[in-house]
């Protein structure tokens, strides 16, 4: 049993994190109907740029997370610039193959700045581990759920009440009334790819302290896609719910499956999840399918 | 066009075996490419899966040859047949995904597909992967460079005509009307699920056979040739080439092969001046593979294709322009 709640406890953590990053996924694509695969790498560079502030300038931890995001911000508007921008009316997989295009570049760049051997992050949090009647937390853990679950909360409000929030959700549901209503479209656009980079830099710099960093982090760009595609791509709420589910999920089939079939279903098992739930509810949990006319 | 024929045929008697080495290559990755652009490019169906087709088929042929102890001959028809078989099992939800969902659907094919090759070990070798051998007929083996690029070449001459047959047939111009608009092709009588399985099929049966000529090139197959990576690549090469477009997949392949090798000797000159390029090689090919697809979505959406009619064009008048 113990080991249960243990495997459900990293599963929520893990899955929190993937619901972060969704959330970037979700937001970019309610906006501007583009799947942006280049999101593994905004979390790559997030947590690389987060980890050099500290080690390297010797900055304390909150003012190098600071100024991670401002970095992040900064990215997020000059790729939206760059390479969406000009592709606004182009047909679907353009769009795709564009980010995986910028995908490799960003990759590239990280692999030329800052090799490939793996980096651990200076201790932050306390690493005395909490126990909860058995089952061993590290305050890691505790913290990324802490900082995620009012990151979430903090999104939520913010779409719900503020000016800006309000502008972004009319333009994901009609962008032309939206923009006839006198709301800058290319504003709100640049907006949501600024807040996708943060909130992916966020989920980096997190990541990077359970994990330490390397190049292989960025896979997480494509573990994120279950979790949109079984949440619906265009459901914030989906993305995270689906982050949990996905996150257990995985979790469970680390700990159980993977002795049986020696090893490597943790990663796959996400992708059969989606396949199994795309047969039965093709738009994802709480997408929305809409009609179609000729 | 029937010169561009002759001289891929003749062009071996002149050059070394390393550039028909390449040459070979680039046929391969062309039938594959067209076996993509079938799907993509004609049909409009997105697949982030090649990388696992090409997969079944190589390891389909590497079973039926090397553990079977079968002919290449019969092993070639067959690793296409498996695949379209497989292609098509993914290629069922697509009735109701479109789009990115499609996309997220082919990409958990390529992850689920790799995943059974490494873990059926008593079929597949697991990670250590398969050996396999060079085809041969009576007592002549198509060991050297020169013959098995004949075979590569056969196969693709085989495929252009088909696919250009294809699309002068019911079946092509369906497959266009599905690309163009889904629900008005359905209305016109097309049975949508008929059409995509069959179109997923097709597309699979060549990169099926793609996987196999590769397999018997390359004399190996092993999972991490068949990554998430190779999928990527063909799309670029589509999609650098043209989407729709048969010359446009020939081109794009051939760019896409000799990209990686052109930038191998700019990083061989540059390291005269600075000394540490050669660590950076792969990243630096990573970082030019993704500007290059930007830069074509960008400024060249039509791909070569449509550079190379535009210079058609040009010349058809030249010098007489206006």
């Amino acid at each position: 049993m113990t080991f249960f709640i243990q495997m459900l406890v990293s599963g929520i953590v893990v899955g929190s994190i993937y619901a972060l990053v969704a959330l970037g996924f979700v937001l970019i694509y309610k906006a501007s109907d583009a799947l942006n695969l280049a999101n593994g790498e905004f979390v790559l560079i997030g947590s690389y740029v987060c980890l050099t502030l500290i080690t390297v300038l010797k900055l304390p931890f909150l003012l190098a997370i600071l100024i991670t995001l401002v970095f992040s911000a900064l990215l997020g508007l000059m790729v939206e610039k760059m390479v969406l921008r000009p592709l606004l009316n182009a047909p679907t997989i353009s769009v795709i193959m564009a980010t995986i295009g910028l995908g490799n570049l960003l990759a590239g760049l990280t692999h030329v700045v800052w090799g490939h051997q793996t980096r651990m992050y200076p201790q932050i949090f306390p690493d005395t581990p909490v126990t909860f009647g058995g089952v061993i937390i590290t305050p890691v853990y505790l913290w990324s759920f802490v900082i995620v679950m009012s990151l979430l909360i903090a999104f939520t409000v913010f779409f719900k009440f503020s000016k800006m929030g309000i502008a972004m959700r009319a333009v994901a549901d009609d962008l032309q009334a939206a923009a006839s209503m006198g709301i800058s479209v290319k504003k709100v656009f640049a907006i949501t790819w600024a807040i996708a980079c943060v909130v992916a830099a966020v989920g980096g710099v997190l990541l990077g302290n359970i994990n330490g960093v390397n190049a292989t982090m960025s896979v997480i760009g494509l573990t994120v896609l279950p979790v949109v595609i079984l949440g619906g791509l265009d459901s914030i709420a989906g993305a995270i719910v689906g982050g949990f589910i996905i996150g257990i999920a995985q979790s469970m089939a680390g700990g159980y499956l993977d002795p049986m079939v020696g090893g490597g279903l943790k990663d796959v098992f996400p992708f059969i999840i989606v396949i199994l739930i795309l047969m039965i509810k093709p738009y994802g949990l709480f997408g929305k399918g809409g009609v179609e006319r000729v | 066009m029937l010169i561009l024929t002759a001289l891929a045929f003749l062009f071996p008697l002149l050059t070394n075996d390393y550039i028909v080495g390449l040459a070979t290559l680039c046929a391969i990755a062309s039938i594959g490419a067209i076996g993509l652009n079938i799907l993509t490019g004609f049909t409009g169906q997105i697949s982030i899966g090649v990388g696992a087709f090409l997969g079944v088929g190589g390891y389909t042929s590497a079973i039926i040859t090397s553990t079977l102890g079968l002919s290449f001959w019969f092993a070639i028809p067959i690793a296409g047949i498996v695949t379209a078989a497989v292609g098509a099992l993914f290629g069922i939800p697509s009735l109701r995904l479109k789009g990115l969902y499609l996309a997220i659907a082919t990409l958990a094919a390529q992850f689920i597909i790799l995943f059974v090759i490494t873990r059926w070990t008593s079929l597949t070798g697991g990670t250590s992967g398969m050996v396999l051998q060079r085809p041969s007929i009576g007592g002549f083996s198509f060991m050297s460079a020169d013959s098995y690029y004949y075979i590569c070449l056969a196969v693709l001459l085989f495929t252009i005509i088909y696919t250009l047959n294809l699309f002068r047939s019911r079946i092509g111009r369906a497959f266009l009307a599905v690309r163009d608009r889904d629900v008005a092709a359905q209305i016109m009588g097309i049975n949508l699920f008929t059409y995509k399985v069959l179109s997923f099929a097709i597309s699979s049966f060549f990169v099926g056979v793609a996987g196999a000529l590769l397999a018997h090139y390359t004399m190996i197959v092993s999972p991490e040739l068949y990554s998430i990576t190779v999928s990527i690549q063909y799309l670029a090469m589509i999609l650098v080439g043209g989407l729709g477009s048969i010359l446009g997949s020939i081109l794009g392949a051939i760019f896409i092969v000799l990209l990686p090798v052109i930038l191998g000797y700019g990083v061989d000159f540059a390291s005269i001046f600075l000394p540490d390029m050669h660590h950076m090689l792969a990243a630096f090919q990573e970082v030019a593979f993704g500007a290059i697809i930007i830069f074509f979505l960008i400024f060249e959406p039509g791909g070569l294709a449509h550079i190379w009619n535009n210079i058609k064009n040009y010349f058809k008048l030249w010098p007489f322009s206006y």
